[in-house]
Formats: C-alpha cells, sequence, structure tokens
C-alpha cells in the first residue's frame, strides 16, 4: 500500500478537482469533463503502449482516432438502400479489384526476384488498377451521392448496435496500423514520428472527401446510442420518481403546488442529462479498467519484459533471439486498436462523426502532451495524464480569465489591451499545454508518476 | 496558335503558381534541414516559428502604414520585413537558451528535442494567437499584377490569359537571392565551412577547434531568416492565417525529406518537387486537351488525376514512397 500511496494521492487530488468543478460550475460540465477524461485516458494507454513500452513514436493517432468513429458511423447508421441499388454493385466492384490488386502486387513480390522488371511490372499494375477501379467506382458514386444528399448520400452501415463499433473500431485502427508498421517501422525514430504524422493526415484526407463512405463534411449526426435518451428519460416514472427522492429535502422547502410541480421538472431535465452522462461514464469506465488491467497484466509478463528489453537495447535484444521487427509490428497495432476503441467512444457519446474536427493538435499532440506528463511506461501515470491534461484543456479558459482580470485589475474595461486578452482567452489552453510540458520535460523527464519495474 | 494557347494555359495555372509555392516551402525546408544538420532534431515547430515571423512583419507594416511610410507599388511589408528578423531572430535565441540548450547539452538523444519542440510549438502558437488573433489577414498593398490577364490577352492576341501577381515575381526573386546568399555563405566562407564540418561530424569539428556555441548561434540566426522570410512570403501571396501555418508544415517536411533530410540543397529542390507534384497531379487538364486534340477525341471530363481536396495528400504519398525507397532522400541527405 505505502508503495502505491503517489499513485493514489494524485488520483485522489485529480477526482478531489472534478467534484470541485461539480461543486462550483454544474454536475453535468463536471461529468463532460470526467467521460472525456476516460476517453483520454484510453488514447493515452495505446499511446503508452507503444512509447512506453516500446519506445515507438507514433503521430498518428488521429488517424485511428477518425477511423474509430468510421466504425462507430458503418456499424450503427441504418443501410441505405436506394444508395446500394443505386452504386452498390460498383464500389463492391471496386473492393474487388482492389483486393485483386493487391493480391496480383504480393504475388508478383513473393514469385520473382527483386529486380528493375518487377518494379516496373508493379508500378504498371498499381497505375492501371487504379485508373481501372476510377472507372468502374465513378458513376457509382456519383449515383450514391445524389441519393437524397441532404440527408443520405452515402452507403450508410449495418444497423447494429452501436457498441460493437468499439471492437471493429478496434479492428479498422489495428488494420491501418498493420499496414503503417509493415511500411515505416523500419525507419528511424524521427521520421517515423514524420511519416506517421503524414499518414494520418491522408487517412483524414479521405474520409473528409469521400462522401459515399462518410458523407464527408456533410457530418453524420443522430447516431443511435446505448444510453437512454434525455427526452425519453423525462416522461419515465420511476426516473421521476428517483429526482423526487434526491431532491425531496429542496422540493419540501416549496409549499406552493405548482410551484413544486414546476422545480421538479426543472430537476428532471438536469436528471436526465447527468443521469445519460453516468450511463456513458459506467460504460467507458468498464472500458478503462479492462484495458488497464490486461495493460498491467502484460507490463509484468514475460512479453512485457521482453518488450523493454527490446526498448532499452535492441540490438542486445536481437542477439537474445527475439524477433525485434516482429514485436514492434505487434505492439505497434496493439497500441493503435487502442486508440481506435477510444475514436469509437468518442463518436458514441457525441451521437455524431465530424470529420473536419480531426486535427493534429487535438488528437495527436494534445495527447502525446498527455502521454509525457503523466508518465511515459507507467499506465497508471498514463491514464493520470489523460485525465490531468484534459482537465487543464478545458478549464483553461476560465483559469485564464480569472488571471486576465486579476493582473489588468487596474485597468478601466474598455481599455483595449483587456478587451484583446479577454478576447484571446480561449488560446491560454495552449500557452499552458506548451509551458506545462517543458516544465515537465525539464524537471520531471519521466513524468508524474514515472516508470517503476519491481520484479515480482 | 491553338499550342502556343495550351502552353500560357498550363503556364498561368500550373507552373507560375507552382514555382512561387514550391518557392515558399523551399525556403521553409532548408530552414528544418539546417535545424537537423546541425541541432539534429526534427523540428515541429517550424510552421508556427514561420508564423511568428510573418505576424511580426504583419506588425510591423501596420506601423509603417500607420507612419505613412510606403514602397509605392511594392508591398509595405518588404520593409518590415529586416525588422521583424530582428526580432525573430531574437525570439529564437531566447527559446534556444531557455529549452533547447540543455537538451543540447545533456546530449538527450533527438527525439527527446523534438519532443520539446512539440512544447514549443504549443507556446509559440499561443503567443500568435495572443497577440494577433486566430483569423484569416491580409497585409499585401501596392500593385497587385505586374500582368494581368486580359491585359496579356490584348498583347498577343491570344485566348489564353497569363497572370502574374507581383507578389509570385517578388516570392522567387527573393527566394533565389536568399538561397543563393546562403550556398555562397555555406560553401566559400569560413563559418559557413566550419557550420558544414559540424554536421558532419561533431565530435571532428571540435577537435579542430570549431566553437559549437558559435555554429548554434548561427544556425538559429540563418533560421530565423529563412522563416520570417518564406512565413511573410507566404502571407503576402496568400494570407496569414496560423492554422495554415501549422498545416504547412507537413508539406515543409516533405519537402526537406524528399530532397534528404540535413542537405539544404535538396531541400531546395524539394521544396519544388512538393509543389509540383501537388499542381500538377490536381490540375483538371480539360481545356488543356481542348487545345491540343481534334475535335472529336475531346475528353467529356475534367481529366483530373485527383481531386484538388488531395492537394495535402499527394506531398505525403510522394513523401512515403520516398522514405520508403530511398530513405536518404533523392539526394543523399545528412550532410550540409
Amino acid at each position: 500500500m505505502r508503495k502505491n500511496l503517489n499513485v493514489i494521492a494524485a488520483y485522489t487530488i485529480m477526482m478531489g478537482l472534478i467534484i470541485l468543478v461539480g461543486i462550483f460550475q454544474s454536475w453535468n460540465i463536471a461529468l463532460s469533463i470526467f467521460n472525456l477524461c476516460l476517453i483520454s485516458a484510453v488514447m493515452t494507454m495505446g499511446a503508452n503502449i507503444q512509447w512506453g513500452y516500446a519506445g515507438l513514436i507514433n503521430f498518428g493517432i488521429m488517424g485511428y482516432t477518425a477511423l474509430g468513429g468510421l466504425a462507430a458511423v458503418l456499424i450503427s447508421v441504418d443501410p441505405v438502400q436506394e444508395a446500394w441499388s443505386a452504386g452498390g454493385s460498383n464500389i463492391l466492384l471496386a473492393l474487388l479489384l482492389i483486393i485483386g490488386m493487391v493480391l496480383a502486387i504480393r504475388y508478383m513480390l513473393k514469385k520473382y526476384e527483386k529486380s528493375k522488371i518487377r518494379t516496373y511490372i508493379i508500378a504498371t499494375i498499381i497505375i492501371a488498377g487504379i485508373i481501372i477501379i476510377r472507372f468502374v467506382s465513378e458513376p457509382g458514386i456519383e449515383a450514391i451521392e445524389e441519393v437524397d444528399p441532404a440527408k443520405t448520400g452515402f452507403l450508410g452501415g449495418f444497423g447494429l448496435p452501436i457498441i460493437f463499433s468499439w471492437i471493429v473500431g478496434a479492428l479498422f485502427a489495428g488494420g491501418l496500423a498493420f499496414v503503417i508498421g509493415k511500411v515505416a517501422l523500419g525507419l528511424r525514430a524521427d521520421y517515423l514520428a514524420i511519416a506517421t504524422l503524414l499518414i494520418s493526415e491522408i487517412v483524414i484526407a479521405i474520409i473528409k472527401h469521400e462522401d459515399w463512405l462518410t458523407r464527408g463534411v456533410k457530418n453524420v449526426i443522430g447516431l443511435k446510442r446505448p444510453a437512454p435518451y434525455e427526452v425519453n428519460l423525462q416522461q419515465t416514472d420511476w426516473f421521476i420518481n428517483l429526482v423526487e427522492k434526491f431532491n425531496l429535502s429542496k422540493l419540501n422547502l416549496i409549499t406552493d403546488l405548482t410551484e413544486r410541480q414546476a422545480a421538479l421538472n426543472q430537476f428532471v431535465i438536469e436528471g436526465s442529462s447527468i443521469f445519460v452522462k453516468l450511463c456513458y461514464s459506467g460504460l467507458f469506465l468498464i472500458v478503462v479498467i479492462i484495458l488497464l488491467i490486461l495493460t498491467q497484466k502484460a507490463l509484468y509478463s514475460p512479453w512485457g519484459r521482453m518488450m523493454r528489453a527490446i526498448r532499452d537495447n535492441e540490438e542486445a535484444a536481437n542477439a537474445m533471439g527475439k524477433n525485434v521487427v516482429k514485436q514492434h509490428l505487434l505492439i505497434f497495432v496493439l497500441g493503435s486498436a487502442i486508440v481506435g476503441i477510444a475514436g469509437a467512444m468518442l463518436v458514441t457519446q457525441d451521437g455524431l462523426f465530424t470529420p473536419g474536427s480531426y486535427r493534429p493538435m487535438r488528437y495527436t499532440f494534445l495527447i502525446w502532451v498527455m502521454v509525457i506528463v503523466g508518465g511515459s511506461g507507467n499506465n497508471f501515470g498514463a491514464i493520470l495524464g489523460g485525465f490531468v491534461v484534459w482537465f487543464l484543456w478545458i478549464e483553461s479558459a476560465p483559469i485564464g480569465l480569472y488571471l486576465v482580470n486579476l493582473t489588468t485589475a487596474g485597468l478601466a474595461d474598455t481599455h483595449f489591451l483587456k478587451v484583446h486578452l479577454i478576447e484571446s482567452v480561449p488560446y491560454f489552453r495552449f500557452l499552458m499545454m506548451g509551458i506545462g510540458l517543458l516544465l515537465i520535460m525539464r524537471y520531471r523527464p519521466k513524468g508524474i508518476l514515472p516508470e517503476k519495474i519491481e520484479i515480482k | 496558335m491553338d499550342y502556343i494557347n495550351a502552353i500560357v494555359l498550363l503556364l498561368n495555372y500550373i507552373f507560375v503558381p507552382a514555382l512561387a509555392y514550391g518557392s515558399q516551402l523551399a525556403l521553409g525546408a532548408i530552414f528544418v534541414t539546417l535545424i537537423y544538420g546541425i541541432l539534429r532534431f526534427a523540428n515541429f515547430a517550424t510552421g508556427d516559428m514561420m508564423s511568428f515571423g510573418t505576424m511580426v512583419t504583419i506588425l510591423f507594416t501596420w506601423y509603417f502604414q500607420s507612419l505613412g511610410i510606403s514602397l509605392g507599388i511594392l508591398p509595405t511589408a518588404l520593409i518590415a520585413i529586416p525588422f521583424a528578423i530582428i526580432f525573430m531572430v531574437g525570439y529564437m535565441l531566447l527559446i534556444d537558451k531557455f529549452v533547447f540548450k540543455y537538451y543540447r547539452v545533456s546530449k538527450s538523444p533527438p527525439v527527446q528535442l523534438a519532443m520539446v519542440s512539440i512544447g514549443v510549438m504549443f507556446v509559440t502558437q499561443a503567443v500568435v494567437r495572443i497577440i494577433i488573433g486566430p483569423s484569416d489577414r491580409r497585409f499585401f498593398d501596392g500593385e497587385k499584377f505586374l500582368i494581368k490577364a486580359s491585359e496579356f490577352k490584348e498583347m498577343t492576341g491570344l485566348n489564353e490569359g497569363l497572370a502574374i501577381k507581383s507578389t509570385q515575381v517578388i516570392t522567387i526573386v527573393v527566394t533565389l537571392i536568399l538561397v543563393s546568399a546562403l550556398f555562397w555563405f555555406l560553401n566559400k566562407t569560413k563559418t559557413g565551412k566550419s557550420m558544414r564540418a559540424y554536421s558532419d561530424n561533431e565530435d571532428l569539428a571540435l577537435l579542430s577547434g570549431i566553437d559549437p556555441k558559435k555554429i548554434v548561434m548561427i544556425t538559429w540566426i540563418i533560421a530565423g531568416v529563412l522563416a520570417t522570410i518564406g512565413g511573410a512570403l507566404y502571407g503576402l501571396d496568400k494570407s496569414f492565417k496560423p492554422f495554415t501555418y501549422f498545416n504547412n508544415m507537413l508539406p515543409i517536411f516533405a519537402a526537406a525529406i524528399v530532397g534528404g533530410i540535413g542537405n539544404p540543397f535538396g531541400a531546395f529542390l524539394g521544396g519544388y518537387v512538393i509543389a509540383f507534384s501537388e499542381i500538377l497531379l490536381t490540375y483538371a487538364y480539360k481545356k488543356f486537351f481542348i487545345y491540343l486534340l481534334p475535335e472529336s477525341l475531346e475528353p467529356n471530363s475534367l481529366v483530373q488525376l485527383l481531386s484538388t481536396d488531395y492537394k495535402f495528400a499527394v506531398s505525403f504519398s510522394i513523401l512515403v514512397i520516398v522514405l520508403l525507397y530511398r530513405p536518404s532522400g533523392i539526394f543523399k541527405g545528412k550532410i550540409l
């Protein structure tokens, strides 16, 4: 118990902060911060597996997050029948062609020795394939996008419960990571960082502009929820009774019957959104706990020790007969898959998929700040990093406003400097993140909760 | 006649814009490559440092405009740039002293320095947005066009016009002057040679009495010059928006790596490779073929290889291909 004192203390302080937000701002805000903290925690766990366990830099987190979100759309939206009949066959044919192309390239690579002719043939296959695929898919895509573009204009999904998308999102992200890993893992650390960053931008570009698949920048809204809807809750008897029981002391103070009813309605409306958020918190907490148990087990298993050996001295591990390339690929896929889960969770919570909102600042660099600040290599640290950084990211605007008011207290309210500073309060979050990251890297390079390896 | 029309069409829509855009990328790419070659880390704050330099340029431009100083047909920003450079170099040296120096002295791995540069990126981005705000700003004044499309048509009697913006000419001329000065400095002067030696083999350079502090300082000064001018030229040609500058970091990285990171000449050419391939692959060639082909063969579609939405994706794909087949870049990198 004593050994873990700092972990417990750090988490208690964090929870205390969120509860303080609940008391001083509102429980609604506190819970939405808490939920996003949990999602961030899943993302940081994924990044931590790659960076902390194996020392692989992955700046493509944004891409995997978006793929997870795409999975949520493809799983939960009902299929659009007209779109399928309009252009489905073309799309399927194009898909078959892509598979055929990949198989042909694989065959060429396997069958023939490396030579100039082989390279040229492969290049020809790729170029010819792309041209044929464009010819096949173009009419289909146009037909699909013309089907009621204001509402659908895409193929839709499978109409399954959205929860499944968490697993499918992991598969999608893992699949992409497999391809990227095959291609890029041989690169040196900083090249790998740049390559993954750019590949994730390509993924986003595709998701943004292939309207037949994702509706692109038109966004997909109104995804089905795994939690009850507020409107329905507000009309259910057991829920109203529950809210009444909770607020009995306050309600009893009101004697007038109509006023009491109005107050109760208010409580029910507030309570319903809190209840929905609590449902999400429960679901997310389950995911975080399962992942935490698995990653902790992995960290202390022989496999985890091997990963650390590879991280700390690749050549020595290689000499001991460990397959470094294979293990790197495995861990790259695993970490990315976890990020994919987080991406699907995020879309599930928001109920909408907005490809335009995926930006590297928010989904790649912020996650990295979380990992570094929390403590790479330590799962508890990574989760804590997710909590601390997300909390500051949200709360830095109020804090910034307070600081601005404090420092410019001597100035008149209309003074241009004060007005300007108050307008730019939202950007204090970047400043805070940057300074926080720099300070942590300088004075506590291993993070708030450093990696601690004990032999059990 | 049709042939000339087709050529003018390509000149107008592909060659001139790509040349200007490529020059802007090239300056950024040389900046990345210098930092990588001498300080040995990938600088993720590139885009935001450029946006900082541009911001200072804009502030000086506004100041000069309020004083009533102008260059006539040339943009006022040209007088503002030297002042901005002084500011920018100061900022760079300040960052180096308080942030990067510690890691350099303690010989941290490059990855750690790259992480630190992300911290710098956040801070710089915040500073820029707090000072000038996140919105789109144009600070160009003076004569907009060197040749207007309509004038060109009248002059030559062709169907296609060729419009050359004065910012494009300024960009290309300034880039050429700056880059040749830089190459002269690196290849002919003693300091430049010692920089190249330091980049090639640090220990050997130190043994032969090269002062690392001086090398690092000069690198940051050159970097400041490049960042300010590159950023300001981009801002003059298009417009200044912090978010676009952050995004520009990606094609700049692509250009630096394609050219062979650590190799300034490669970075210079890499900028044009990226710019030309972006524009060539996303341009709709319909009109071009209408001029060239007989009527019966005229294309119905746009004859566009990729939609313009994939402009960025093109450069990244090129980068990925180069990384796979020739990780050291088109020109061998790692040595200045």
